[in-house]
């Protein structure tokens, strides 16, 4: 049966220079760090309270923060050893302050035990497991999904759980697993494909008997050839193919944002202000399927992620480490800086927070680190190309929120449809002038949202 | 929006431009320029040289020290030297240097500075140039010469377009003298084929948008068909060519989504039938885009782009 489609593009952005170089290189293993950050909120909805006080012994795994909102997700120790402190930071995404725990080891690494677990060690063929995941209770994968605090891990970070649970008039009918990564320079969904493709596609099979949908679909760009393939083979061997299909998409920026992925495969558009289920789809991240894997069959809550390390670092790697770990250490396993700098960014360089310095903790959301040097450059006048209007995959107007944010005109943006914008930064990366145009718009959202 | 710390830059995302300035726009529109430059000097001799020289020293000086004045940064991005260059080639060829210079001045002081410089000017600084000089010397801005080949010595006559013009030999040469640019007019309008070099080059590189040029022309080519005139004259005589590729696709004075920009290239198509036809000018390029110019901001203001996922908001509504 024939897997893989292609796709064409459905929206203007981008080609942007890829970058990926460290496309080759294998996850290696970060050691687990003498100090952990833990910071409260790590997605979007309710944030949690500790659980935990400072003194407190705590193992890896163990919850130390939970919430009693829906829209929220357990957060848990990633290492063993005493809550040293409980100290105040700033959440880069909200500029909040927020709380967060710090943790020194105890060196012995000793985990909770789990209760439950599958003794998948015995059952290693895809059959069985199969028959294990058809015999679990949907709640009960559900609840186990959200003890282990997993959140969309390609940035976003929703809940998951919340996600995997529609309310039931909206019905369901393509689950699509995100494995574009149409940011330049990040690896580290690429390398979760090749290397851990079997859980990534056990844990795609757990999504698909939560909601049963008739569509499975995975979007991959099509400059990643070799995951594709890979993928296509696992899927043949685990005898999924009439199941999933893996949808060859252009490699285009931002094709990864979930409105345009679901455009392209599907054909349909999201509403405006409207979420995914809305036209019956579902998305996940390749590295959600894979933690979801993780906690289901293998009882391991969220205290590590793949994240890439690359730009002007001397080794670019992708490498697992343990949430919580600060990235001067990630740096340092990688050879520490080959060249001058003056940005550290977290995340992608189209979608990223850049950081004053390197004392900050990897979060479920951090999927890469970067480092370059940037060109500085005056912001000139607008001399109203519409470039940014050609590039913008939502069909807004940006150039109109500069102007009128420019003018404290924040109403003004409303009628242009501020709300519909993603801040993918295509408008931006484009701008001849080379006007922040993302921060005049999310200086008009927050204007808009003080009102 | 940046803020400098250690060393260590805080900034919005993206962190990655592609670097395609507005000066090198600039420059790529100016290096287009280059062909019906050629073209002028080639056909219109030396003088041609002197003349946009001074223009276009004039209105990068103008410029300079109007930046000065108004304590601003003077930036290099080659959008006074479009302007210079544009403004000459629109001019007879013969026009006296003084004048000459006297329009530059008007173009960047009034029409662009005084608006509030790069990307505040209502009208496009060259065609306002070259309309108060139209005002003010309307005798030397309507004496034209037939191209005498480096011979200064120009005998005078008339455009393809004005009344009294007569053309001796059959159609089929006169329509290649137009293409190959061997006739009467301003500096830089005569050589159909140059313009369309310069212009396919931008159209390429992505830096002018094709729907003003191709639907302006289109328009003039169905209209003037419907007034009973000469199409293919119509078309390759006068300023429509430099003024439709060159002028109304100047990215400040035009609307900016592509729907307004048909817009306004069928409206400069039907304001330049009308002038043409209408009025007592031979010509009405410059007039059609000067006011076309003065309609962009209210297109910008009605056309409106349906975002994404626009529909289905309006069916539940």
């Amino acid at each position: 049966m024939k897997i893989v489609f292609k796709k064409k593009r459905s929206f203007r952005g981008l080609s942007l220079p890829e970058n990926k170089i460290t496309a080759e290189k294998s996850i290696e293993d970060l050691p687990v760090p003498g100090e952990a950050v833990i910071p409260l909120q790590q997605n979007i909805g309710a944030s949690c309270e500790f659980m935990v006080r400072r003194g407190d012994m705590v193992k890896t795994g163990q919850k130390i923060a939970d919430s009693k909102g829906y829209v929220s997700a357990p957060i848990h120790s990633s290492i063993s050893g005493e809550v040293s402190k409980i100290i105040k930071m700033v959440n880069p995404i909200t500029s909040n302050v927020m709380d967060a725990a710090v943790i020194k080891s105890d060196g012995e690494d000793s985990r909770v035990e789990c209760d439950e677990l599958f003794n998948i060690r015995e059952s290693d063929d895809f059959f069985s497991l199969k028959r294990i995941i058809g015999s679990i209770d949907k709640e009960e994968v559900l609840k186990k999904i959200r003890e282990a605090g997993i959140v969309g891990l390609g940035g976003a970070a929703f809940p998951t759980h919340v996600k995997l649970k529609p309310p039931p008039e909206k019905k369901i009918y393509t689950i699509i697993l995100n494995g574009c990564e149409c940011e330049p320079f990040i690896t580290s969904d690429h390398r979760v494909m090749l290397e851990k493709g079997r859980e990534v596609l056990m844990g795609l099979y757990i999504i698909f008997k939560l909601l049963s949908p008739q569509n499975v679909y995975i979007g991959i760009e099509d400059n990643k050839k070799d995951a594709i393939e890979h993928l296509e083979k696992l899927i043949v061997m685990m005898n999924l193919d009439d199941l999933f299909k893996i949808v060859s998409l252009k490699s285009r920026y931002p094709m990864g944002a979930e409105k345009t992925l679901i455009k392209t495969i599907t054909g349909r558009s999201v509403p405006m202000g409207g979420l995914p289920m809305d036209v019956g789809v579902i998305v996940n991240n390749i590295a959600t399927a894979k933690s979801i894997y993780d906690a289901v069959i293998e009882g391991k809550p969220l205290i590590e992620r793949v994240v890439t390390v690359t730009g002007a670092i001397t080794n670019p790697k992708n490498l697992k480490v343990r949430l919580g770990t600060s990235i001067r250490s990630l740096i340092e396993k990688c050879g520490g800086y080959r060249s001058e700098f003056n940005s550290i960014i977290a995340g992608g360089p189209m979608m990223g927070i850049s950081f004053a310095n390197t004392d900050f903790p990897v979060t479920k959301g951090t999927n890469c680190i970067l480092v370059k040097k940037r060109r500085l450059q005056d912001e000139q006048n607008c001399i109203n190309c519409g470039r940014c209007i050609d590039a913008c995959p939502m069909d807004l107007m940006p150039l109109m929120y500069v102007r009128n944010t420019k003018k404290k005109k924040f109403e003004a943006c409303k009628e242009y449809y501020i709300d519909n914008c993603i801040e993918c930064g295509a408008c931006s990366y484009v701008c001849p002038a080379n006007i922040p145009i993302v921060g005049y718009i999310k200086t008009c959202k927050s204007e808009l949202s003080k009102k | 929006m940046e803020v400098k710390n250690n060393n260590i830059l805080i900034s919005h995302a993206p962190h990655i431009w592609r670097g395609f300035s507005t000066g090198k726009i600039m420059y790529m529109v100016v290096f287009a320029l280059l062909f019906p430059t050629a073209a002028s000097i080639y056909f219109f001799g030396y003088y041609a040289i002197y003349l946009i020289l001074t223009s276009v020293v004039t209105a990068v000086l103008t410029e300079f020290v109007i930046k000065k004045l108004r304590r601003r940064r003077f930036i290099m991005d080659g959008s006074a030297v479009i302007t210079g260059l544009l403004f000459a080639l629109t001019l007879p060829p013969r026009l006296p240097l003084w004048m000459a210079a006297l329009g530059s001045f008007f173009a960047i002081a009034i029409a662009k500075e005084a608006f509030g410089g790069l990307g505040y000017n209502i009208f496009n600084p060259a065609l306002a140039g070259r309309a108060f000089l139209t005002m003010c010397f309307s005798r030397e801005m309507t004496t034209w010469v037939i191209p005498p080949n480096f011979n200064y010595d120009a005998i005078t006559g008339a455009t393809p377009l004005g009344e009294n013009f007569t053309y001796q030999a059959d159609k089929i040469s006169l329509y290649k003298d137009l293409f190959f640019g061997n006739t009467g007019g301003s500096l830089g309008e005569t050589s159909a084929m140059l313009i369309l070099v310069g212009a396919l080059i931008l159209i390429a590189f992505h830096v002018i948008d094709w729907r003003i040029p191709v639907f302006y022309i289109g328009v003039v080519a169905f209209g003037s068909f419907i007034m009973g005139k000469d199409v293919l004259l119509q078309v390759l005589a006068g300023g429509l060519m430099i003024g439709a590729f060159f002028m109304a696709t100047d990215y400040v004075t035009s609307p900016v989504t592509r729907r307004g920009r048909i817009i306004f290239g069928i409206g400069l198509g039907v304001l330049t039938v009308l002038i043409r036809n209408f009025s007592n000018m031979p010509e009405g390029v410059s007039f059609s885009i000067l006011i076309m110019n003065a309609f962009a901001p209210l297109i910008d203001k009605y056309v409106k782009l349906k975002p994404f996922g626009f529909y289905k908001k309006r069916k539940n509504a």
